[in-house]
């Protein structure tokens, strides 16, 4: 088996073990990674940290209800095409200028090595990763109105996230390499706000992240909050001067960390109640 | 060797096969982990594992087939012998037994003392019952405290080692075959989306242009269609109260979740207590009855019927007429007759039972079951139920 550059997390992204293993994994064996876990866990972050610490570009595609596996690969720009046969100021006979690649298309055609990202794969419809099978597994497609073929000179490195809305299919499951990024202990959580907020006074980060995780522990809640709202919370309190957070009082700019409404009044509720809301 | 371990995985339902035996082999071979058990659990799991249901069956077949390996893997017990040497000099934050310990002792009768006591605590193990369930068995767990603490101290931070990982069965709350919230159930429902194209002609219907402009000799026509809408039909009914009570916030969350879809062309809740009789009621307080007869003549057979319910009952409640002992005149008919009329008028039906599957034989719900196809209140019997409501036959 042949050398592949190892991943180790980069100054601001942290890694657990089991993670490295399963980007190592996936680079080894040059098998898409699919990441699932909680939204705000940082799997995005994920794709950016290895294309930055492997130092290759990083195509980004992000999926929506209505996207279509072929729209990765590349768009033929028929209406377009149409059009200027009106007006017979281009040369319509160049199919060429009309065939667009879409983001797997482009990180196939690289020249050099890219990490494909292919954001919240589960938004689409439920045939949606079916369809990128053979693409996936043989890293080549055709393009029909060229009669061409796009094959991956250098395999992308393919990193695929999920909410875990939606079940994948099987046989999609089968090809990936598998992590599922558990929420943050509370000691990996300092490391975190301390990562992303160095210079932050040491007795408000424990305070925001005690406080954040009591929160997290109240069973009223409907959306509970994650890493990437602690750190948009810490980021608020430091630009209000607020210097302090007291689990008991209300906690400033709940907004930031409860994003629905019944959340917040299960919140005020609970507070309002005087006894401890831990439980 | 892990093939063993394959076997154990796939008698716990996790399905491995040739392919992940190879990827296995290939990382292996590649040294992916290290040579360490803990950079095994870690390859295996992130290669085996294809969803989030299965990490807990993983864990608990690393722990079946790998537990005794952890004591003699060498590295391992190197690198805890290693860290124990290191903790000496921060003596400080240990119990005043432990720094005694350490300072009592020179290293080598310190390791001494150590292995003696892994081997002690293995031999325990092996002469105990099996771990499965309870929390927080370590290999390193409760007599070898001491030394642990100054493992903790010394050692680089946080490693914990795989046997660990796994005994403290961290995915246990990401399993499938347990109840689930109603974001779940809401996202198993929206399996049974169907859509048909029905209303005015609103959408533009690309393809359609082009052919028919291509058609026109390159004169634009336009092509409009009627948009995509649901099209299925759901009517749920529900048991409510009595031996139902242990299960309504389940049965509460299942309602919202169908309540909030909104892929349904519609949807038609009704309740009912024990069995159905004659009626349903629209109200969770048995308000607005609404007579069987009413309800088969206003909906056809299309509609798709989810009844939820324990199906516990007295035998004769199911069986002799007049049963239901509020009701009189034509519906003086057993609940079974009832339930099989439903069950004939539609096309589609499907029960959900939240009692677990193991008490379903030799009771009520073993009559009912020859009526209805019974799937259990679980995401994994949800997912069933709606692939069963979906097949055409």
């Amino acid at each position: 088996m042949s050398e592949f550059a190892r991943f180790s997390g980069t100054t601001t992204y942290l890694t657990s073990p089991s993670l490295e293993a399963a980007v190592n994994c996936a680079l080894a064996l040059e098998r898409p990674l699919l990441v699932r876990g909680e939204p705000g866990t940082g799997k995005t972050l994920l794709a950016e940290a290895v294309a930055a610490s492997l130092d290759h570009p990083l195509i980004r595609w992000n999926v929506k209800s209505t996207t279509r596996a072929q729209d990765g690969l590349y768009v033929y720009d028929t209406v377009q095409r149409l059009y200027d046969s009106r007006f017979q100021d281009k040369n319509v006979g160049d199919i060429r200028q009309y065939i667009k690649l879409g983001p797997m298309g482009e990180a196939f055609a690289s020249k050099e090595r890219a990490v494909l990202l292919i954001d919240e794969i589960d938004k689409a419809d439920v045939e949606f990763p079916n369809d990128l099978l053979n693409e996936l597994d043989r890293m080549r497609f055709r393009i029909d109105e060229l009669q061409e073929e796009v094959v991956a000179t250098k395999r992308p490195v393919v990193i695929i996230t999920s909410n875990a809305e939606k079940e994948l299919p099987d046989a999609f499951l089968r090809r990936c390499v598998f992590h599922f990024i558990d929420f943050p202990t509370p000691e990996l959580m300092a490391d975190i706000v301390r990562v992303h907020h160095p210079d932050l006074d040491e007795r408000l980060a424990d305070q925001a992240i005690e406080a954040f995780f009591e929160l997290r522990a109240m069973k009223r809640l409907r959306k509970r909050p994650s890493t990437s709202e602690l750190v948009d919370w810490i980021a608020v309190l430091r630009a209000a001067g607020v210097g302090e957070v007291k689990l008991e009082a209300s906690l400033p700019f709940l907004g930031t960390l409860l994003k629905k409404e019944q959340d917040l009044v299960a919140f005020a509720d609970q507070l309002a109640g005087g006894k401890r809301w831990r439980s | 060797m892990f093939l063993p371990f394959l076997y154990e995985l796939r008698a716990r339902g996790v399905p491995v096969g040739t392919t992940e035996a190879v990827q296995l082999a290939k990382a292996l071979s590649a040294g992916l982990h290290e040579q360490s058990l803990d950079g095994f659990y870690h390859v295996a799991r992130a290669l085996l594992i294809h969803r989030e249901g299965h990490l807990d069956d993983f864990d608990q077949a690393f722990l079946k087939v790998f537990k005794g390996v952890d004591v003699a893997s060498k590295k391992i017990q190197d690198e805890l012998l290693e860290w124990l040497k290191n903790a000496a000099p921060i003596a400080d934050s240990l119990s005043e037994e432990e720094r005694a310990l350490l300072e009592n002792l020179d290293p080598a009768e310190l390791e001494k003392l150590f292995e003696e006591r892994l081997r002690e605590q293995k031999e325990r193990h092996d002469g105990g019952n099996k771990w499965i369930g309870t929390a927080g068995t370590s290999p390193f767990g409760h007599s070898g405290k001491a030394a642990r603490q100054g493992i903790r101290v010394g050692g680089p931070g946080g490693g914990r080692s795989a046997i660990k990982t796994a005994d403290a069965r961290l995915y246990q709350g990401y399993r499938q075959d347990l109840t689930l919230d109603v974001r779940q159930m809401q996202l198993a429902l929206r399996k049974l989306r169907t859509y048909a194209r029905a209303g005015g002609d609103v959408e533009l219907d690309l393809e359609g242009t082009i052919a028919s402009t291509a058609k026109n000799a390159g004169e634009l026509e336009v092509v409009v269609r009627p948009p995509r809408r649901p099209n299925t039909r759901v009517i749920l009914m529900m048991d409510v109260g009595g031996s139902m009570d242990p299960f309504a916030l389940l049965c509460s969350r299942l309602f919202s979740a169908a309540k909030k879809s909104t892929h349904f062309k519609e949807l038609r809740t009704y309740y009912f207590h024990n069995c159905v009789y004659g009626r349903v009621y629209e109200t969770e307080r048995f308000t607005d009855p609404v007579r069987i007869e009413d309800l088969l003549h206003e909906c056809g057979p299309h509609y798709k019927l989810i009844v939820v319910g324990d199906a516990l009952m007295a035998p004769y409640e199911l069986m002799s007429p007049g049963g239901a002992i509020t009701y009189e005149g034509e519906e003086r008919m057993e609940g079974i007759s009832w339930l099989m009329r439903l069950r004939n008028h539609f096309r589609k039906a499907a029960w959900l039972n939240p009692e677990p599957p193991r008490y379903w034989e030799g009771n009520t719900i073993e009559t009912i079951r020859s009526v209805f196809d019974m799937f259990p209140l679980t995401l994994d019997g949800l997912g069933e139920s709606m692939a069963h409501l979906l097949r055409t036959r």
